[in-house]
């Protein structure tokens, strides 16, 4: 990018936070992210409006200037009453437009690349694992690295980045921090992946954006981004937690249920998160107990393929436990 | 409301009306055929529809019997061989109705019925053997989407059976009027149509099910 | 014998529904008692209910629409009022159960029961009027559609108190809205209300390009035909080729529910995303079915009052058309969140922004319509100024959102909300008010009162932005949509001010009825006895007002693009011609009113699993249709000498309101400007 570019983008960007000021004067969470994405997504959205401004901003303008300047009692003005057609304007608003398009294209093409929720973050530090769970109606964490797991609550270190697993054991739902960036959708059968990354520590909203019934709207949970120490010790809290997550209390906590406080699983089956998408992948389970249901994995053909990356990391786990069992 | 005005005034030509029939129509059997050709793209669309849904599920046997397991093709190719004469019937009767044959007409239609309804028959007869043995369409995704697409065209060949028997009265009482002549012609498009369709349902669904 | 249904089906124990249950029985009573009165019932039914006249049933979808209108925005309204109350988990009034009902309701209401009757109506009452047709090319049929359309609104009228509507978001997603996770008649209702009004819909499509194809008057090539009729043409295009993937959609979450199939279900291989595909390759072409019409008539309106020709008719037409191709390949834009590829993702987010290009060229040349125009502020001006720049607003957050990387952070926020409102309130709406009060003395002989339509238009401006720019913010806040209550008490000063919006716009909303009233009343004053209360360019401006139930006498020949406001340069327009033929004219049917009502038989059924009574609703609607194809009575002739009577004493009307007053709307002289 030549630093002409990157100039204009800048400018851009102090354009569209203009904009998002007039807007309001007061704090915008989407709009004061902590952590890389969203900062990346925030800037994403000042440079596409500042981009936009260019033309919108005259189109309002001209629209209210040529209705007062062309009003019927201003005989001032002139009058062109056959005039309709020009090529040179035509040129103009043809192509004006479409260059801003082409280099929002380009935009477009770049950050959807860049902040795909799929692709793991460059870091360092080594990632948290978290394997996510949308239920009726509240959210379950899986930690495999530690072997616990939560509801409604979730935390994890600031600058390490957490890859999130998630699927649900019913309706759809769509798994979301405002503060942090990206959301993806948790549906049954499916493994959806998401990466983050915090840079500040603070206890951020986070909730479901797809609308899953009833229960919906206290399907929020907290997610606390703190310090290594701080994480340690809340997995310690998560451990000395006497329960455990195997197929009974699942089943027990899949039931449909409502503004459910924090709670925390000292120990968890293993596979449990594998056992959940697996059992919605097409068998004859109606209603089986998600650690005891191996199944014949014959769906291939999924329509959007959950995707990619690294190493085929959807479809495999599509695939592998069951058919190991096979 | 002064619309009053507009209604009083059509009110009173209700009564004003001629016979019709002998008059002038305007252009009236190239509008309903190119309407009828709209109607057949857009029930094109419908099958797009269910062809691309069974693609999707085509796989997703959920342990369930497959294709290649289910299906019989002789049996599905005399289905199709049935389908494909009752075509060439219409064929006939539509050469008939051209030439001003009322009997023949009447005759090559009821030969189309019979072939049509001999296809519906067998196609009865194989979804009752499917879900006799535990193949219905409640067993799997790619069953529900067999038996949707292949039912949805077996409806709509039902649907042809009735139109059939309709226009063959009509034929018989009304005689070859333009009426009649304009919707046999329809009625013709729409069953070449689901000849078309089937040979797209034996092709995509039985002959690659059962490779 | 009744299937599922019960007396308990009733919900007594909401005071809200029952409310407005006795609301509806009494309106329902004092109107049954008040045509019984007066002895309306055969008017009603003889030149209404039964009519094929495209004009009458335009107008009979658009009251439809308007009655509609107010249960969709009563939806509204109880929405905004549930939010503004629900802060910090408080409960409000609306328990979810109800909410989630409310706004499947509202969403499902105002796109298929109110913005499409609108569009549909409008097209109904312009489109043969503008290509000098004397009705549609099959008027059995548009009857048919209408009163299929309205045995879909009656069923969702009827959900209302007999049994629930989906509770699942107006799109239905499954598997929520599978039999497991609703186990109610809800999705029913919503799953058979669609069916029977998409498939008017669809005939319909079908009915208006015939038309448009087939009967345009003698030298009236495509590009020569007003630009309301092309952007008709093409949305009819887009209704034929999007609504058949509706119905196939609908049709398979139907058989999910009915006969037990895994199409969407979470077993078995079933496959949600494939719903969610589906619905919206029919869905975002939807959007553009309705906003075309109105771009349509917005550049009607706007060469009428700058009197000026339209500024790029040809580019117009051109960025029409690719509109509509392109609203075919931007499907995927409506869920970037389901993981599917970064390529994929920025495929269809590039897709998208194209439109903006000929939807923004299509506002430059509006706005070069006005440049060195006479700008007249009627009614339907001012809506027509309104949109342009509450549009450029909702474009702007439209391709905002069409970069993936930023709808990972206003996907389904309330920012989402306040964009479509954007421009379905901001384009939709206003052109379906800018094109009622533009037209609306076409159909009925007098204009309507410029004052109170002023007040609704600034009402509706005003109430618009009050309620729409809090969630914009709202949705930077992190704000979801179908949020029953919420924990954050910092939303709720947004809300209030929403709620506030939304009662402005009622304020317009019950202008715009009183509207209605003071001109009915005021009808004489209002009265048009030109036919041109505008100084209009098309056609439909030439022949009296109300039309005459034949439109044209004689079939106007078309040499130019605005041939009536050159036959009114050349002093031609109102010639009257040597000699009147005899006009074919379909005759009035009531086999619409009994396939619909038969329909909603079916429906109803079908809902309750009362498998008898759908048969009957089967077998009746197919009956009807058999029996109409046996009737040959089908149309009847004019006689010259009628049609010359009305002719002359139209003239007659016209020579002495000309000679009464100086010319109706001043038509400047041809002179060359630059």
């Amino acid at each position: 990018m030549s630093v002409n570019k990157q100039a204009l983008i800048s400018r851009l960007r102090y354009a569209g936070v203009g904009v998002a000021v007039l807007l309001s004067g007061c704090n915008m969470e989407v709009l004061a992210p902590k952590g890389d994405i969203g900062a990346d997504e925030k800037s994403l959205i000042l440079i596409a409006l500042g981009l936009m401004a260019i033309v919108a901003i005259p189109v309002i303008a001209m629209t209210l200037w040529f209705a007062w300047r062309y009003r019927s009692g201003n005989k001032k003005a002139t009058y062109a009453p056959n005039w309709s057609h020009s090529t040179g304007v035509e040129v103009v608003v043809w192509t004006v437009p479409a260059i801003i398009v082409a280099i929002l294209a380009v935009i477009t093409w770049r950050s959807s690349h860049a902040l795909d929720p799929y692709k793991p973050l460059a870091s360092e530090a080594r990632p948290v694992t978290v394997q996510v769970v949308s239920l009726d109606w509240k959210w379950l964490f899986v930690y495999p690295e530690y072997g616990v797991a939560s509801v409604n609550e979730l935390a994890f270190p600031v600058d390490r980045p957490v890859n999130f697993q998630i699927t649900s054991d019913s309706v759809m739902n769509a798994f979301f921090i405002p503060q942090l960036g990206s959301q993806i959708y948790a549906m049954a059968g499916m493994e959806t992946k998401l990466h983050l990354i915090a840079r500040e520590p603070g206890s951020y909203e986070g909730l479901s954006t797809n609308f899953s019934g009833e229960g919906f709207s206290d399907m929020h949970f907290k997610a606390i981004a703190t310090s290594e120490d701080g994480f340690k010790d809340w997995i310690a809290k998560a451990k000395a937690a006497q329960v455990t997550l195997d197929g009974d209390s699942y089943k027990a906590l899949a039931q449909p249920s409502q503004k459910v406080p924090v709670s925390y699983y000292g120990a968890v089956t293993p596979g449990l998160f594998a056992s959940v998408v697996n059992k919605h992948m097409g068998d004859m389970s109606h209603g089986e107990m998600p650690m005891d249901s191996h199944h014949d994995m014959s769906q291939a053909g999924m329509p959007m393929d959950m995707h990619h990356h690294e190493d085929g990391d959807a479809v495999s786990s599509n695939t592998t436990p069951t058919q190991a069992e096979k | 409301m002064s619309s009053t005005a507009l209604s009083a005034s059509h009110g009173a030509f209700d009564d004003v009306a001629h016979g019709g029939g002998e008059h002038h129509h305007h252009d009236d059997g190239s509008k309903t055929l190119l309407g009828f050709w709209i109607y057949l793209m857009s029930d094109c669309l419908i099958f797009s529809g269910l062809f691309a849904t069974f693609a999707v599920l085509a796989n997703a046997t959920a342990g369930g019997p497959s294709g290649k397991e289910l299906f019989e093709l002789p049996y599905v190719l005399g289905e199709t061989m049935l389908l494909l004469v009752s075509s060439v019937t219409f064929g006939m009767a539509m050469l008939n109705m051209h030439a001003g044959r009322k009997g023949q007409l009447l005759a090559w239609l009821a030969v189309t019925f019979v072939f049509g309804a001999g296809f519906i028959g067998m196609e009865v007869h194989e979804f009752a053997k499917l879900i006799q043995e535990g193949a219905g369409p409640d067993r799997s995704a790619f069953l529900s989407s067999y038996f949707t697409l292949v039912g949805t065209h077996g409806l709509h060949v039902t649907c042809g059976l009735i139109w059939l028997v309709v226009m063959m009265d009509m034929v018989r009482r009304h005689g070859l009027n333009d009426a009649t002549r304009r919707r046999l012609s329809c009625l013709s498009l729409f069953w070449h149509f689901l000849d078309i369709v089937w040979i797209c349902v034996f092709t995509f669904v039985y002959l690659r099910g059962a490779i | 014998m009744f299937g599922k249904l019960t007396l308990d089906a009733i919900p007594y124990h909401e005071p809200i529904v029952m409310g407005t249950l006795a609301a509806v029985i009494l309106g329902g009573l004092a109107l049954f008692a008040v045509v019984t009165k007066y002895r309306l019932w055969g008017y009603l039914w003889k030149e209404w209910f039964t009519s094929v006249d495209h004009k009458k049933i335009g107008v009979m979808y658009i009251i439809v629409a308007l009655v509609m209108l107010l249960r969709g925005f009563s939806d509204a309204i109880m929405m905004r009022l549930q939010q503004a109350m629900a802060a910090s988990d408080a409960a409000g009034y609306l328990p979810p159960h109800h909410f989630d009902q409310v706004f499947t309701a509202h969403g499902v209401i105002m796109i298929f029961f109110v913005a499409m009757p609108f569009i549909t109506g409008l097209m109904n009452l312009v489109v043969p009027l503008q290509i000098g047709a004397r009705d549609v090319a099959y008027p059995f049929l548009n009857s048919l559609s209408f009163w299929l359309f309205v045995s879909g609104v009656v069923l969702v009228m009827v959900s209302l108190f007999v049994g629930d509507f989906a509770a699942t978001g107006w799109l239905a997603y499954p598997p929520l809205s599978g039999l497991q996770y609703s186990p109610t008649v809800g999705v029913d209702y919503y799953i058979w209300s669609l069916q029977l009004s998409g498939l008017g819909t669809t005939l319909s499509g079908i009915n208006f390009i015939v038309t448009i194809m087939k009967m345009r008057t003698p030298g009236m090539t495509l590009m020569k035909m007003p630009v309301f009729t092309w952007t008709s043409l093409v949305t009819n295009i887009l209704i034929v080729a999007a609504f058949p993937v509706l119905t196939v959609t609908l049709a398979l979450l139907t058989a999910d529910r009915y006969l037990g199939t895994h199409f969407f279900t979470n077993e078995l291989g079933g496959n949600a995303m494939m719903y969610v595909n589906l619905i919206w390759i029919w869905g975002h072409p939807e959007v553009y079915i309705l906003i075309l019409p109105c771009f349509g008539a917005y550049s009607e309106i706007v060469a009428t009052f700058a009197k000026k020709p339209l500024f790029g008719y040809k580019s117009m037409v051109y960025a029409t058309s690719c509109i509509g191709v392109l609203s075919f390949v931007v499907w995927l834009h409506h869920f970037f969140t389901m993981g599917s590829g970064a390529s994929v993702n920025a495929f269809f987010g590039i897709t998208t922004m194209i439109i903006s290009v000929p939807t923004g060229a299509k506002l430059f040349n509006w706005l070069f319509t006005m440049y060195r125009g006479r700008v007249q502020f009627t009614v339907p001006m001012l809506w027509t100024v309104g949109f342009m720049v509450t549009f450029v607003i909702g474009g702007v957050t439209g391709v905002l959102m069409a970069v993936p990387g930023a709808d990972f952070v206003l996907h389904n926020s309330v920012f989402l909300i306040a964009h479509f409102h954007n421009v379905i309130i901001g384009g939709v709406v206003f052109g379906v008010f800018a094109a009622i009060n533009y037209w609306f003395p076409k159909a009925f002989g007098f204009r309507l009162n410029e004052f109170w339509g002023k007040a609704s238009f600034w009402c509706w401006l005003v109430g618009f932005y009050l309620a729409f720019m809090p969630l914009y913010v709202l949705g930077l806040k992190g704000m979801t949509r179908r949020m029953n209550h919420y924990a954050n008490p910092d939303w709720q000063p947004y809300l209030i001010v929403a709620a506030l919006g939304a009662a402005v716009i009622a304020v317009g909303i019950f202008c715009t009825l009183v509207q209605f009233y003071v001109s009915v009343r005021d009808r004489k004053k209002l009265t048009d006895p030109s036919g041109d209360p505008w100084g209009g360019r098309t056609l439909e401006w030439s022949i009296s007002s109300p039309a005459p139930f034949y439109n044209f006498a004689t079939l106007p020949q078309v040499r130019e693009l605005d041939q009536f406001w050159e036959d009114k340069q050349n002093g031609v327009a109102y010639v009257q011609p040597a000699k009147y033929e005899d006009i074919h004219m379909p005759r009035n049917t009531g086999v619409g009113v009994v396939m619909g009502a038969f329909g909603t038989v079916l429906g109803f059924a079908l809902v309750w699993h009362i498998w008898w009574l759908a048969a009957v609703g089967l077998l009746g609607m197919i009956g009807a249709f058999i029996a109409r194809a046996y009737d040959t009575d089908v149309d009847y002739w004019v006689p010259a000498a009628e049609v010359e009577r009305i002719e002359r004493s139209r003239h007659a009307r016209l020579q002495q309101f000309q000679t009464t007053q100086v010319a109706p709307v001043a038509a400047p002289s041809r002179q060359k400007v630059a």
